[in-house]
């Protein structure tokens, strides 16, 4: 009775030590979490930051120079048209990733027969995706005398030799993204299915065609879950680097050298810790300003309908 | 045109949109299949997939792997760490998940907007100093830094996953256990794991193909051709022979994503369960 008084009025909350060790009992749960982030995620958050204002080549010792690496980042054009081209290709990948994903959930969304049987189809090359062998085969794809010049051969059309064009390069890794659009469909797919089907019957009353029902139902009620794939499908986009490095290589002419690819070879390649921190760093930033803007700009495009956000 | 001439229009489209989306989609991996039996002179000479001539020679040749080590030693190495990440993923995201969701403690909420904020935190700004870090405590060339991590639920995407399906779970259970005289980690392993199995399966099934599929981390941290895993040597051999034999490159690879595909049919349901959850409630 009296404990429970004590625990009412808020004084005191702790009668002594063991009292205490019992109502915090449960962080013993998630402490070796709090450990491994202290040592895997923390530290070298905080450490990369620091390396990127050093000179610090992994065999000597490391000297402070301030800014200069990033200065040296901004007057590079090579470094220039690397951030370039990772702002193309995800810019270019993710909206349309997203617009096929959805459209293809909406499809799906009507009373289809077979859903399961075309939705294990299209959710397989988002499992195999980014593994060497899919990687492999893409390069079999459009070699100059591979499938798809074959199949456009059918056409009449010319060869295009895809690996060795600059544009043909970026297309290249750009559709390999794109080809793996299951994942966010899957995630649509089951948002879809939560909009009651008596708001599409009320519209349909009115007179609104298939179109505007998608429009001025489907996407407002749906908007929490655009907004997610969004921004998770962006910050992985900023940082490919499995298709470029192993379809194309970076190339040609660096055409498919994304940041991420520039960090491998200034860390691992010629081992300049500092730089490559500072390259990370930098597209760190920016990933987090485009999450930021994304965050911002929920109050007005998403919809929660219970609203408590998220 | 009448309203149901209208629809029947609009169904066949659909079904037309589908099958052509899925002929696209899955046409690359039938094609894939019946190259690996095709000689090479074939495989660039025709769009279909059934060879004129099969062979097998491509596999046979595939296996032979490298100097002595053949293709099923560098798969073996792959699951050499990716079953451990596995099984230690799931433990520490249970335990993890078990914290949040069912215990008060101070700083809980500092705790949990941290666990989410690293769902945001690129991995490409940790890479530099993780590889320095496992350089100094001498884990370079071994499976420790793609296991260990894992091991302090460094997979902070399972955690949260885990988070919201216990969410969903009513307490009565728990409450009655404690009544029966259950501690708590009896009450976890007890009620809390056998109503979370399907989430734990699909935490499972992911990281499975994740860390199967990873290429960076094994890029970065192994060096040892005997330590590669399958995907390391892929490349490896990739680069080495891309001139010439063709349909060896292909069964390889092939072979190499049998596993996760197996893995992905026998649970399907798991699969799509799983990212369906972690995406749309939260």
């Amino acid at each position: 009775m009296e404990k429970n008084n004590r625990k009412n009025l808020g004084i005191s909350r702790y009668k002594n030590p063991r009292d205490f060790i019992k109502k915090n009992f449960g962080f013993l749960f998630i402490l070796p979490w709090w450990i491994g982030f202290a040592i895997f995620k923390f530290y070298p958050f905080m450490a990369s930051f620091i390396y990127s204002f050093h000179e610090y080549n992994l065999f000597r010792t490391a000297t402070f120079v301030g800014l200069e690496n990033y200065k040296a980042i901004l007057q590079d054009k090579l470094t220039m048209t690397a951030f370039g081209q990772t702002f193309k290709y995800a810019f270019f990948t993710v909206p349309l990733e997203l617009s096929f994903a959805l459209f293809i959930a909406y499809i799906l969304n009507f009373k289809i027969r077979g859903v399961n049987f075309f939705r294990t189809a299209y959710y397989i090359p988002s499992i195999l995706g980014g593994s060497v062998s899919i990687a492999v085969l893409w390069r079999f794809l459009f070699k100059t005398e591979g499938l798809i010049n074959m199949i456009s051969a059918k056409f009449g059309m010319e060869p295009f030799n895809w690996l060795g064009d600059t544009r043909g390069a970026f297309l290249v890794i750009v559709l390999l993204r794109i080809w793996q659009f299951g994942s966010p469909m899957v995630i649509f797919l089951a948002a879809l299915k939560g909009v009651s089907a008596d708001l599409y019957e009320a519209a349909s009353i009115d007179g609104a065609g298939k179109w505007r029902q998608f429009f001025n139902i489907t996407v407002p009620l749906i908007t929490p879950v655009i907004f997610y794939n969004f921004v998770t499908q962006l910050c992985h986009k900023f940082q490919e680097f499995n298709g470029p490095f192993i379809i194309t290589r970076g190339g040609p002419l660096r055409s498919t050298t994304l940041v991420s690819l520039l960090v491998y070879n200034n860390a691992f390649k010629s081992y300049e810790m500092g730089m490559a921190s500072a390259i990370a760093w930098l597209l760190f930033l920016i990933i987090t300003t485009f999450t930021i803007i994304a965050f911002v700009s929920q109050k007005y495009w998403v919809y929660y309908s219970d609203e408590d956000g998220r | 045109m009448t309203r149901e001439k209208r629809d029947r229009i609009n169904t066949f489209l659909r079904y037309l949109i589908l099958i052509l989306v899925g002929t696209v989609m899955v046409y690359p991996l039938i094609w894939m299949v019946g190259a690996s039996f095709k000689t090479n002179a074939e495989i660039f000479s025709s769009i279909g997939f059934i060879p004129k001539s099969p062979t097998v020679e491509g596999y046979v040749r595939g296996f032979k792997g490298y100097e002595g080590m053949t293709l099923l030693f560098f798969m073996w190495n792959t699951y050499k760490f990716v079953l451990p990440k596995v099984a230690v993923t799931v433990f520490s995201a249970v335990f993890t998940a078990y914290g949040f969701a069912r215990f008060q403690f101070i700083g809980k909420k500092f705790s949990f907007a941290v666990l989410l904020s690293t769902l945001f935190l690129p991995q490409v700004v940790l890479n530099v100093p993780q590889y320095i870090l496992f350089n100094q405590i001498g884990w370079l060339d071994s499976y420790l830094p793609l296991i260990i991590p894992s091991l302090f639920a460094g997979d902070t995407y399972f955690v949260y996953m885990l988070i919201q399906f216990l969410r969903g779970i009513p307490k009565e259970l728990e409450e009655a256990a404690k009544i029966d005289g259950c501690n708590v980690l009896q009450t976890l392993w007890y009620v809390i794991v056998p109503m979370l199995k399907p989430s734990i399966v699909s935490c499972a099934l992911f990281q499975f193909m994740w860390a199967s599929n990873d290429f960076m981390g094994p890029l970065i941290y192994v060096n040892t051709v005997a330590k590669y895993p399958v995907s390391i040597f892929l490349r490896m051999s990739m680069d080495a022979d891309v001139g010439f034999e063709w349909n060896r490159v292909l069964a390889m690879s092939l072979i190499a994503i049998i596993p996760s595909l197996a893995v992905f049919f026998m649970a399907q349901n798991s699969f799509v369960d799983g990212i369906a959850a972690g995406g749309v409630k939260g």
